[in-house]
């Protein structure tokens, strides 16, 4: 379960922000999260209820907005959204896809008190 | 109350060593590839098949990640290669941090070809860079053709798809056909690589590949850029 270790890696992070900007605690924390990764997101908040004690997110809200997959078709020179299923090729003509959202596992921000 | 914009990727810091292990690679003349797969899938088999066919033309030497044991560290030492085995105790992945301080106690600046096999898991180390040059799965047939689709991040993160154990395609009732092209929709520009252990049908093609590959040195670690 490597979503511990991100939770671990997204600690790091507000400890390292709220030092920087001198806060006691955070009170939220939003994060993006691409749909095709492999992380879950009830595997991410249980790690997050794990760990919480002690740091100064214990009393924090953990916000996650999940990214679908959208994904650009040169040939047909159209965005597509996936509707949950995570294939790279293109529905009309199955050819490669670029993908322009989808991968993000990112703070967006945190709010610190 | 305060807001602070981050943007910042939460795995920002194993991102940062991994960076650093890539440069120290890199000065070092050393390919690295790190192997992935599922347990059992057949990474070690497949990595002393690929040591045995290409050994005594680099100097290379294995790290292994695993949960416990020095099984696997033992099984690639008796080939004569130095190999450093890493216990990750619970942790499902290598991460760059763990890379790095293997380095200090794995001296690797003789080395020119560094191989890395990952802790056996479908999804987690597909997440976490090493600062490796390429990466590599390891897919046995008889995990199913449906398994891409499902847990398709790791397909998607590697730029050859080993497809083992095609020896026992008869008895596994899949179709390798269904299986390449389900690995084709999550990993377009992947290279894929039937090929089994046990006959040797198939390794010449990932071996002049790999060698290949190797010539070519260090270029994007993703499909993202695909080999030629």
């Amino acid at each position: 379960m490597h979503e511990l270790a991100i939770i671990e890696g997204i600690l790091e992070i507000v400890e390292g922000a709220a030092q920087k900007h001198g806060a006691a605690s955070a009170s939220r924390i939003k994060l993006r999260l691409g749909a095709f990764t492999g992380v879950v997101r009830e595997a991410l908040e249980f790690s997050f209820e794990a760990v919480r004690a002690g740091t100064v997110a214990e009393h924090a809200k953990l916000e996650i907005e999940i990214i679908p997959l959208r994904k650009y078709c040169r040939n047909c020179a159209r965005v597509f959204e996936s509707d949950g299923e995570l294939s790279l090729l293109c529905p009309v003509c199955r050819l490669p896809v670029e993908i322009i959202a989808g991968r993000e596992m990112q703070i967006e921000y945190i709010d610190l008190e | 109350m305060h807001r602070v914009l981050m943007d910042s990727s939460v795995l920002h810091a194993n991102e940062e060593l991994a960076e650093e292990n890539r440069r120290y690679f890199q000065e070092q003349g050393i390919f690295v590839v790190n192997l992935m797969s599922a347990p059992g899938a057949g990474k070690t088999t497949v990595l002393e098949e690929t040591i045995r066919r290409i050994g005594e033309e680099y100097r290379l030497g294995v790290i292994e990640g695993d949960l416990m044991t020095t099984t696997d560290a033992d099984r690639i030492s008796a080939l004569g290669v130095p190999a450093y085995q890493i216990t990750t105790g619970t942790i499902c992945h290598l991460d760059a941090r763990m890379i790095h301080h293997a380095l200090h106690n794995f001296p690797v600046s003789g080395f020119d070809l560094l191989l890395i096999e990952n802790v056996g898991n479908l999804v987690c180390p597909a997440e976490f860079d090493l600062g490796e040059t390429l990466r590599v799965m390891v897919y046995s047939v008889v995990e199913g053709a449906e398994k891409p689709k499902k847990y398709p991040v790791m397909f998607h993160e590697a730029e050859a798809v080993l497809l083992n154990k095609t020896d026992l395609l008869p008895y596994a009732g899949v179709s390798l056909d269904e299986l390449i092209e389900n690995v084709f929709e999550v990993s377009p520009t992947a290279r894929v690589f039937p090929l089994s252990c046990r006959t040797g049908e198939g390794f010449d093609e990932w071996i002049d590949w790999l060698k290949g590959r190797i010539e070519n040195g260090s270029r994007s670690r993703t499909s993202e850029t695909p080999a030629q």
